[in-house]
């Protein structure tokens, strides 16, 4: 395997640092969607400290990987996840949802690093898409990497852009589904449910891979192996646990959009230490 | 100033055909144009366009909500795309796509609309925007081109082209009359295509036609009227309103789209602000389309020269 321990284990202490910024910055804001955030944490510390291709002093390299957050309720994983890098510094996150604030309550290109706004659920993928169309009318070899919501799949406009996608033949295009099984108003499976899922991609034309969301090896051997794939694009099936990392928040549906007080910050953080 | 009345020799185009030309020539300047289709292209004529740049061509099936969301990945590319349907899925189906992810982002997207209003005739009410208007004015930073016919199409998609931002244009189904004339064609600049002083008609679209017959007949009738060309309507000329207003004893105001939320509500709220005329309003009143032939439907929903010229008499009077 490519990956030694010490890079596994640095990605496990990055996930945690995203984690406890991502409780302070709701915390502070007082409003924000924390669960869904931590379910994804993993997912993005590797993509955003081991896979990426991107130069955050320079957010418009043309040659960078693309990442396009469409479940953008969780900006406070991918705003961390900008700082820590080095897009912005990390004092700003503690702006997030402020009036005049370049963190928004949902994603804004008014953030370094971000491309494309989001937040009406369902669209991102499409929004992947064209960044993947356009890679293969330029003949540049960046990927595209699109993190959605299992929530969010409900959306008809995914299923398109499914369809396109494999039409297309977008091997440099890689989704990623956070399947943490809840969304706003209780479990997934009693709200909509999305089974067999992994057959509806499979029936749409994309490779599957189907991991724990939680195994920072597992996750980049999928992104890896992701990356081998030629004419169709890939979807990683991350199976996740809402608020992980802090044990009172776990697959409690009401931290999908509720804030932890002080205290119950305080108490997350000693967990997240 | 151009001529009334005798437009019986003039050239008609199909303004979709002039677009499909006019893309195919951009094309050839512009590496980074990109051009999405809907399943419509031979409707909306882009395919020229695909026949030309294959690679640079995308036709997503019927998923319009699909294509308006991918035009905003390939514009954060870099790309200028042209996304064309017909106006009442560009506007209706896939609303919330371009208000967050199109004219959010402030992005290169033109939406170019084919179909728009009652005179895509016989297919009826489903395919007949009437609203399309009202539902891109309402969004911040969309500019909106209603070009009168096949000539002003072309000027309309090279501005667009040579504007950064997202744009609104809407086109018609059937041939119009070139209009001759009518001077140089300036984003957010109306052309007053007859000086007038007693009555303003402004129009857009197909309606230019049909009010410079009006203004025409009025003539004959020693009633001198304006007619004003507001091909753009975002942002709209707020300065030609207010010349024109002071004085007029009435504006008469005329788009194949309902009165209310267009081209008639966006004159409106400047002189009801600065200026207030009395306005006649021409266009769909809270009705949906129907079947039949154009001209049949124009009759039907008061939409000829001749409710014009009775609009604008009874504005004087």
């Amino acid at each position: 395997m490519p990956y030694p321990e010490t890079k596994i284990k640095e990605l496990q202490v990055k996930a945690k640092e995203l984690r406890r910024l991502i409780v302070r910055m709701i915390a502070r804001a007082g409003s924000g969607h924390p669960g869904g955030s931590l379910s994804a944490t993993d997912l993005i510390a590797a993509l955003y400290f081991q896979v990426l291709r991107h130069k955050p002093a320079e957010p418009g390299w043309g040659e960078r990987d693309r990442f396009h957050m469409s479940k953008g309720h969780c900006c406070p994983l991918w705003y961390a996840a900008l700082a820590l890098s080095g897009y912005f510094p990390v004092e700003k996150l503690m702006t997030l949802r402020e009036l005049g604030s370049m963190l928004q309550g949902h994603p804004d290109r008014r953030t370094p690093g971000v491309d494309v706004a989001s937040g009406s659920l369902g669209q991102g993928l499409s929004v992947a898409l064209g960044m993947s169309l356009a890679a293969k009318i330029d003949k540049k070899d960046y990927r595209v990497y699109c993190l959605m919501g299992d929530g969010e799949i409900q959306e008809g406009n995914i299923w398109e852009a499914a369809m396109a996608s494999s039409h297309n033949k977008c091997d440099n295009l890689c989704a990623i589904l956070d399947y943490n099984g809840f969304q706003i108003d209780g479990k997934v499976k009693d709200i909509m449910n999305l089974e067999p899922l992994a057959d509806k991609w499979k029936a749409f034309g994309w490779h599957l891979i189907d991991i724990d969301g939680h195994d920072m090896k597992k996750i980049l051997d999928a992104y890896e192996q992701a990356r081998k794939i030629k004419g169709k694009p890939t979807i990683i099936i991350a199976h996740t646990i809402k608020g992980k990392g802090v044990t009172f928040m776990e697959n409690v549906v009401d931290f999908h959009g509720r804030a932890p007080t002080k205290e119950e910050a305080e108490k997350a953080l000693k967990e997240l230490e | 100033m151009v001529s009334t009345g005798e437009t019986n020799m003039a050239e008609q185009l199909y303004q979709r055909d002039v677009y499909g030309k006019t893309l195919a020539e951009l094309g050839k300047l512009n590496q980074d144009i990109v051009v999405l289709d809907a399943d419509l292209s031979g409707s909306t004529r882009t395919s020229i366009f695909a026949q030309e740049f294959p690679r640079r061509f995308f036709n997503f099936g019927v998923a319009e909500q699909n294509m308006m969301a991918t035009a905003a990945g390939l514009a954060s590319c870099g790309k200028t795309v042209f996304v064309s349907t017909f106006a009442m899925f560009a506007t209706g189906r896939a609303w919330d796509q371009v208000r967050n992810t199109v004219a959010y982002n402030n992005f290169n997207i033109k939406i170019v609309a084919t179909h728009a209003g009652l005179t895509v005739g016989p297919d009826g009410a489903s395919h007949q925007a009437l609203e399309d208007i009202a539902l891109m004015r309402i969004i911040p930073n969309m500019n909106i081109i209603v070009p009168c016919d096949g000539p002003q199409t072309k000027e309309a998609v090279l501005a667009a082209a040579a504007t950064p931002g997202p744009f609104y244009i809407r086109l018609g189904r059937p041939k119009t009359k070139t209009i001759e004339n009518k001077g140089e064609f300036i984003l957010g600049k109306a052309q007053v295509l007859l000086e007038g002083k007693e009555v303003v008609i402004i129009a857009c679209g197909m309606m230019v036609e049909a009010a410079l017959v009006a203004a025409g007949n009025l003539l004959g009738q020693g009633i001198k009227a304006a007619v004003i060309n507001m091909h753009t309507i975002r942002p709209l000329d707020k300065e030609a309103i207010l010349s024109y207003a002071p004085g007029c004893r009435g504006m008469v105001i005329c788009e194949e789209h309902t009165i209310i939320g267009g081209l008639a509500s966006g004159v409106e709220e400047i002189l009801t602000e600065k200026c207030p005329v009395k306005v006649a309003r021409i266009g769909i009143r809270n009705r949906f389309g129907q079947s039949g032939e154009p001209e049949q439907l124009l009759k039907e929903y008061k939409l000829t020269s001749q409710d014009i010229e009775r609009a604008a008499k009874s504005a004087v009077s």
